[in-house]
């Protein structure tokens, strides 16, 4: 093997491995606030992406209207669990929230989609419709049954995979979509050119995780969300809204992915049901941090990155094979390494 | 017999619903698949619902089984009865090889390590050349007895619905059995289980093949239904499914893994055959129908179908009680040499920088109660967990009628006749009062996994129960026998650990806080008792808040302060020593 094509599978790994860690960061984050193994990761992807790309082409796409039906579902629920006690203010807010942000977002939407819109304009759209469907999903499938066991919110986080992806279908349709670049400059290094997409995926990686750092280290928020994590009736108990954290969770791993999504469909192609995979390697990443640190998951998702690059170019027919076993040893060693401490769980 | 009916009046319905005139040829392929499916979810019972091991990689497993039949029928021509053994063979070595791996993974590592295997052995039966690929193997032949070939679904479906029912039975009578309460111990972490003698890997492992040799089976006849085997049933996505029928049918219940793999198998069918029809041909819509019914399921009952339905029955299942009079032999043990029963000689236990317990020495004789007692954070709990072997000490020595101890894990130190309570109540609590207790003989038995599932273990086990039953009488709670344990008073809940602890039939009792929760009468029950047990033999080690209950039961006393011991002696010079008042009450006192 030659430099060239050494440092050409590195790039390569590292571009999708930067991917991974994000997606591996958002799963960590609901995790670590909500216990929601969120296997619908992938969607939030293809759901940003596809957006995305329907919106360049001036289309309307369906996750709006879904942003919609979603909305007026949480609304229903909000009045239903509150019914006891219907209080103006509180209806106000849950309308405001439910029922007009979704609605507002599909006037817009229809108002400006068109082949001319900025794609500013489009990549907001996008990331709006996501974060409003993560934002109602939380609300809808997993707040009703939050105190419920890992296993249960697991199995439901799958439920709610399966219908988004039976959506993604009827939104988005079977064939593949690609969206337009962000940007077409590039630079070019020796051997290597980076193109302006790549560097917006570094560069948005590494100001995320720092992001989320510093938010879940330095702010009044991101302490209330470890909490919560830590401890969920303890959390209530010293006044802080469990419900309101894993909403916002839900909100941050939508927006997230989205991001995620398009970021990369300008690089690949993306099917309505491709995001399962992807979502899959950024959750190894995740698993190999052990589901509570950040900066070990970003460089695990590096890492499977490279070596699903490298394992691609020597067997490529047992690429995914490599890339999941890969982290059977990690996990050994990690229960190894971890010490005897007694799970009290249910 | 009465409770073996409704067993029997199931396998008579199932027997009699393919030679009903009229019925669709449809509905027995429905149910045939229901059959696979459940054999596959029955084994998740013990293994999740039971054992608190989640799997998605069982259908991995069915892989195992389905393509070692293919391959050795159609490449060998071996006999379908000949692979039987071989892929139940094969599913249960690759259970032992991935499950030393997995098992080991603690928490969440669990699922998702099975999630990660699982996907790479569907990639890999996708990739191999001697399995056919994505095509997989075709022209399996059919099952068949002498020159009778099933053929049809309606003649394959006996096959399945006996296997089902076969192991439905094994599985129940695993259950309720000495190893079965091993398993169900798990779930609540394994400390007090080990401390009553269960080897919690072995068990992990145990349940992890069962599971894995279930679908096996279920893969095994799945071939042979099919007379065909592809990747694409045994890949993720239905280690998944499998997973789901085991949660909606309700994950601890047998029975629970036959209904789910019912309600699952036909609300697809359904959908995929109506769904079409009201909505006019919409790909896919079945799929985000069954997803969005699937969470709806879960936000109505989050512990599954069958026990709520359960619940609504109008009477309870009656429980056999335990006839008392049978013996259950005291263990066998090592005679010591020493006069001393417990000594402790300078043990010290460091966590990094902190020392819990500084060179700790005090020795417990026969017949006799100490108490170690001493300000929160003196180190007591720690004492106890070096002694019972839950922790290792940093240095010094532990020995048991003069024989050290030498960082003996807990199974090991309870053999020696040192039992113990815990200071958070450790019991299993969807588990009776009888059957907590009973973990605590487990050492007084035998009976290994397959004995159970044969029901061989019957007489050994009437003798465990029998003890249990005494023990329960003992402390005086045996109107409380049949109730689940998280139903009682925590009070009452740390007298069933005593109890528990008392099964082992122990020298040495070690009992952490156990006054505490407890209403006066009770704690004055509790010292009766313990002074009966000191009279009879047996020497009390406990840990205590409460004064007065300490000082009227103890014969001597151990104070501990920040790790190190500061006195000892008898209630009454403890009362006075200046030592003591200083560390409860602070320097001016």
């Amino acid at each position: 093997m030659n430099t060239t094509i050494l440092l050409f599978l590195l790039q390569d790994g590292i571009t999708n491995g930067a991917v991974y860690a994000l997606l591996g960061l958002a799963l960590v984050l609901v995790f670590a606030v909500t216990r929601v193994i969120l296997i619908p990761q992938g969607e939030f992807v293809t759901y940003g992406a596809l957006s995305y790309a329907m919106l360049a082409t001036g289309q309307v796409p369906g996750t709006v209207q879904l942003a919609v039906a979603m909305g007026i579902v949480a609304f229903g629920l909000d009045l239903f669990f509150a019914r006891k006690a219907l209080r103006a203010r509180l209806v106000m807010r849950s309308a405001a929230l439910n029922i007009v942000f979704p609605v507002a977002l599909l006037v817009v939407t229809y108002k400006v989609a068109g082949p001319t819109t900025p794609m500013a304009v489009n990549i907001a759209l996008a990331l709006l419709i996501v974060a409003a469907i993560g934002l109602f999903l939380y609300r809808i499938a997993f707040q009703p049954i939050a105190h419920t066991s890992v296993l249960v919110l697991l199995i439901a986080s799958v439920g709610c995979h399966l219908a988004l992806q039976g959506l993604g279908l009827v939104f988005f349709g079977a064939e593949g979509l690609r969206g337009p670049a962000l940007s077409n400059a590039a630079l070019t290094v020796g051997p290597l050119r980076f193109t302006g997409q790549s560097l917006a995926v570094y560069g948005l990686t590494v100001a995320f995780i720092v992001g989320l750092w510093l938010f879940f280290g330095y702010t009044r928020m991101g302490k209330a969300l470890r909490a919560t994590a830590v401890n969920r009736l303890g959390a209530r108990l010293v006044g802080i809204r469990t419900t309101l954290s894993g909403q916002i969770a839900f909100l941050l791993a939508s927006v997230i992915g989205a991001i995620s999504g398009i970021l990369i469909v300008p690089i690949t192609t993306l099917y309505y049901d491709t995001g399962f995979l992807i979502g899959l390697k950024g959750f190894i990443a995740a698993i190999i941090g052990g589901l509570v640190s950040y900066p070990l998951t970003a460089v695990a998702a590096i890492l499977v990155g490279i070596v699903e690059a490298f394992s691609s170019f020597y067997a490529s027919n047992f690429k995914e094979v490599i890339v999941f076993t890969l982290i059977l040893p990690v996990l050994v060693l990690r229960s190894l390494a971890a010490p005897a401490v007694e799970e009290e769980k249910d | 017999m009465a409770q073996r009916l409704p067993l029997i009046i199931f396998a008579l319905v199932m027997a009699l619903i393919p030679l009903v005139p009229g019925i669709p040829p449809f509905w027995i392929v429905l149910l045939d698949n229901i059959g696979l499916a459940a054999l596959v979810a029955m084994g998740l019972v013990l293994l999740t619902g039971v054992g608190g091991l989640t799997s998605f990689g069982q259908a991995a497993f069915c892989g195992f089984g389905a393509y070692t039949t293919a391959v050795l029928t159609t490449a060998y021509g071996v006999s379908p009865w000949v692979t039987l053994p071989a892929s139940l063979l094969v599913s249960g070595i690759a259970a032992v090889l991935l499950g030393i791996v997995t098992v080991r993974l603690s928490g969440h590592y669990l699922p998702l390590g099975t999630i990660a295997w699982g996907i790479g052995l569907f990639y890999l039966f996708s990739k191999l050349e001697f399995l056919g690929r994505n095509d997989g193997i075709s022209g399996i032949p059919p099952l068949s007895i002498g020159s009778f070939r099933m053929l049809s679904p309606d003649t394959i479906y006996y096959a399945i619905w006996i296997a089902v029912l076969l192991c439905a039975l094994l599985t129940m009578n695993l259950l309720d059995s000495r190893t079965g309460r091993a398993i169900r111990a798990l779930r609540r972490g394994h400390i007090a289980a080990e401390a009553f003698g269960v080897q919690t890997p072995r068990a992990k492992l145990l349940v992890f093949i069962y599971a894995a040799v279930l679908a096996g089976l279920s893969g095994w006849l799945y071939a042979h239904f099919q007379r065909a085997a592809n990747p694409t049933p045994f890949g993720a996505q239905a280690g998944i499914e499998y997973l789901f029928i085991a949660v909606v049918g309700g994950a601890g219940y047998v029975w629970g893994a036959v209904l789910g793999a019912g309600i699952v198998v036909i609300l697809k069918e359904v959908l995929q055959s109506y769904l079409p029809y009201i909505f006019g041909g919409q790909s896919q819509l079945e799929t985000i129908v069954f997803g969005i019914m699937l969470v709806l399921l879960l936000q109505l009952a989050p512990s599954g179908v069958w026990p709520w339905l359960m619940s609504l029955l109008p009477f309870k299942p009656s429980r056999k009680t335990p006839n008392t009079s049978i013996k259950l032999e005291h263990p066998t043990r090592a005679s010591g040499s020493s006069p001393v029963l417990l000594q402790i000689d300078k043990a010290r236990k460091q966590f990094g920088g902190v020392t819990a317990v500084n060179d700790v020495s005090f020795d417990v004789n026969a017949r006799e109660i100490v108490a170690l007692i001493g300000p929160n954070g003196a180190g007591k709990s720690t004492t106890f967990n070096l002694i019972t072997g839950v922790l290792t000490a940093t240095s010094g020595k532990i020995s048991v009628l003069g024989k050290e101890v030498e960082n003996a894990p807990p199974q090991e130190v309870v053999k020696l006749g040192v039992s113990r309570t815990f200071q958070h109540v450790k019991l299993v609590p969807d588990m009776t009062v009888l059957e907590n207790v009973a973990i605590g003989a487990h050492l007084r038995g035998s009976a290994g996994a397959v004995a159970s599932m044969l029901r061989l273990d019957r007489a050994e086990e009437a003798r465990l129960l029998a003890e249990a039953a005494r023990q329960i009488a003992r402390v005086g709670l045996s109107d409380q026998i049949d109730q689940l344990a998280g139903s009682l008073s925590l009070g009452q809940q740390r007298i069933v650990e005593i109890a528990r602890a008392l099964c082992v039939d122990p020298m040495l009792l070690l009992l952490d806080e156990p006054a505490a929760g407890l209403r006066h009468m009770e704690k004055q029950r509790l010292a009766t008792l313990l002074r009966q047990l000191r009279d009879g033999g047996m020497s009390v080690l406990l840990v205590e808040h409460d004064m007065g209950f300490v000082m009227d039961l103890a014969d001597r006393i151990v104070v501990l302060d920040f790790g190190t011991k500061i006195a000892e002696g008898t209630p009454a010079a403890i009362k006075r020593n200046p030592d003591v008042i200083k560390a409860y009450l602070g320097a001016a006192a």
